[in-house]
């Protein structure tokens, strides 16, 4: 029988259970989880890279259809990281089974380690199966593969932890849908997935500079191609500074109770 | 662990009365504890509470009289405002880990994992609360529960009574020292019932703390070692059942005469008497503390003045008297020390 000394400093099976916990959720719902991601990306394929990408010039020395590749494993990564760790930690919210895990031995840091790195573990998985149905449609090189997983890692975390903010700060299930399809979906799609922003005319590319999903665009397809829309080590600084800024905000949301605890 | 103050003699408790409890270390110690919520609702108002080891504590109150919010407190689920808690001496926030390991909750809604196997949840929950994996253990919650068979069912598809099983076993997975049941037996049926005082006294029989709120008196009556009721985010009163009983349970003697009576004799001014009912009832009201040889003393009383009678009637108060005259007290009189205003039977009838 283990005892209140085995947990003080870590409780590695109650992170383990609740990590366990989120991936059995993502294995009963496999089909959606990575049926879906597969499907609208073979369709980009079809669409941006046989039909129209034939048509169009090659970007930054690389063919359009392989081009996108990065920018469509982000806009997954993006949206999986943010629906898997929203929903993860929404629902026993909404269900009140988050009594349990806020009665039980477990810290702030475990929590957060459990939830969001279960969220995250999906998001990745999700998008190395979007890697390798690229990989059927267009030929893809990766340069820096230790960078990429890297890059893939962090972003997933990242988002994981934003979506973690969300799924504590939403109120309701249209609140949870609000920022992934009015927020984020835009901004990628604005943040150079599908283009180079030198592609842009001088003002727009300004305006561009602004949103911060192209940094993290950027930097992931350097480490495929190693060209990118802005310098490598500003695309990690940038990626770096918004994953402390949702660690901050994470904190905050312990130490106060935000929407945890009355 | 907190229990180097044992006093003599308090290791052994089972099969003891309950007066040797109140010699037992506190596993719990609430003090000064109040809660006010951001809608400047006083939930509780100065809590201070010890629950010995080893009892079943029943703690009583109307609906929004701050049970719950109590137990979230000790349990980590709310913030307290102010005061302290300590679990086996340990603090519920500086020594969380510690504090919680040592409890199970059980809480009043059924909250469960629609999706989930029930084997699955209660492998969840003991995993949460840090302990390695013990199916042998785990199997014999789910037998002792009656969820055996059910193991491998999502709890979607059990019964509401099920549910509030499951909801025991998850509690119980990581092998608590106490135990809270947030009003445990709030819509199950009869039989689930009896199972559930059943599994509680052999809880506690296994050295297992129960504190349980509940709304059905006599589920107190029947399980508690002490009561306290709490009404309004005071605690009003913290005692020990029988003593709660004898000390505030009224007792009431109906004499049915033989001849009616225009008005009581002079002689009997010396009893809380009463004339109903025309003359032809005498009513006597009195207290659990008054020695035991009052009626005799009044029946020989009544034969020497002649007063003869046909037929009598003893009642006493039931705990849930008690408590609805305790929260009616309070509430009409909220200054006033609640064990002075218990009126009796009669004055409520």
């Amino acid at each position: 029988m283990s005892t209140a000394a085995d947990i003080r400093r870590f409780n590695r099976y109650g992170v383990l259970a609740i990590y366990r916990f989120e991936l059995a959720r993502f294995r009963r719902t496999l089909w959606q989880s990575l049926a879906t991601p597969v499907l609208t990306t073979s369709l980009y394929f079809v669409v941006f890279g046989a039909a129209i990408g034939s048509r169009m010039g090659a970007v930054d020395g690389v063919t359009y259809g392989s081009f996108i590749v990065p920018g469509l494993i982000m806009l997954s990564v993006f949206t999986e990281s943010l629906n898997n760790a929203s929903f993860g930690i929404y629902l026993p919210r909404f269900t009140g089974t988050i009594y349990e895990v806020l009665s039980a031995p477990v810290s702030a840091f475990e929590m957060v380690l459990a939830y969001v790195g279960a969220a995250a573990t999906k998001s990745v998985i999700v998008g190395f199966v979007i890697l390798a149905t690229a990989n059927f449609f267009v030929p893809v090189h990766i340069l820096h593969p230790l960078w990429m997983i890297a890059f893939l890692v962090l972003v997933a975390s990242t988002f994981s932890l934003f979506g973690f903010i969300l799924g504590i700060w939403a109120k309701g299930f249209e609140q949870l849908q609000f920022i992934p399809m009015l927020v984020i979906a835009p901004l990628t799609f604005l943040g150079g997935a599908f283009y180079s922003i030198d592609m842009l005319p001088p003002g727009w590319r300004t305006v561009s500079l602004f949103n911060p999903i192209v940094y993290l665009v950027s930097g992931f397809r350097w480490s495929f191609y190693a060209t990118s829309d802005v310098g490598v080590g500003i695309s990690l600084a940038m990626t770096l500074a918004f994953f402390a800024t949702c660690l901050a905000l994470v904190w905050w949301i312990f130490r106060t109770g935000y929407r945890l605890k009355s | 662990m907190g229990n180097e103050i044992v006093a003599d003699g308090a290791y052994e408790i089972r099969g003891i009365g309950v007066t040797l409890l109140r010699q037992m270390p506190a596993v719990i110690s609430i003090s000064q504890l109040t809660k006010t919520y951001a809608s400047d609702l006083k939930a509780l108002k100065h809590i201070d509470l010890e629950i010995h080891r080893g009892e079943i504590f029943a703690l009583l109150g109307p609906n929004g009289a701050g049970k719950t919010t109590l137990i979230s407190v000790v349990c980590g689920i709310v913030t307290p405002t102010t005061g302290t808690v300590l679990v086996d001496g340990h603090d519920i926030v500086r020594e969380y880990r510690a504090a919680r390991s040592k409890i199970g909750l059980v809480p009043q809604e059924l909250h469960t994992d629609m999706f989930e196997s029930v084997w699955a949840t209660v492998n969840f929950s003991r995993g949460l609360f840090g302990h390695a994996p013990n199916p042998a253990h785990l199997e014999k919650v789910l037998r002792d529960l009656s969820l055996w068979d059910k193991r491998n069912d999502k709890i979607m598809t059990l019964s509401g009574g099920m549910k509030r099983r499951v909801l025991i076993a998850k509690a119980l997975a990581h092998e608590p020292e106490i135990l809270f049941l947030d009003e445990p037996t709030a819509g199950v049926d009869v039989e689930l019932r009896r199972d559930m005082w059943a599994l509680v006294r052999r809880l506690r029989e296994s050295g297992v703390t129960i504190i349980l709120t509940t709304h059905y008196i006599d589920e107190a009556e029947e399980m508690a070692d002490r009561i306290g009721v709490i009404n309004k985010g005071e605690l009003i009163v913290v005692e020990e059942k029988v003593g709660l009983m004898k000390k505030l349970g009224k007792k009431q003697l109906t004499l049915h005469l033989l001849e009616p009576l225009a008005s009581l004799p002079l002689e009997l001014s010396d009893w809380r008497l009463a004339l109903k009912l025309g003359g032809s009832e005498i009513e006597y009201t009195f207290d659990g503390r008054e020695e035991q040889t009052r009626i005799p003393a009044l029946l020989r009383r009544l034969d020497e003045l002649g007063i003869g009678f046909k037929d009598l009637q003893t009642r006493q108060s039931s705990l849930e008297d008690i408590f609805v005259s305790l929260v009616k007290a309070q509430s009409d009189h909220p200054w006033s020390a609640p064990l002075a205003s218990v009126p009796s039977p009669s004055e409520r009838a």
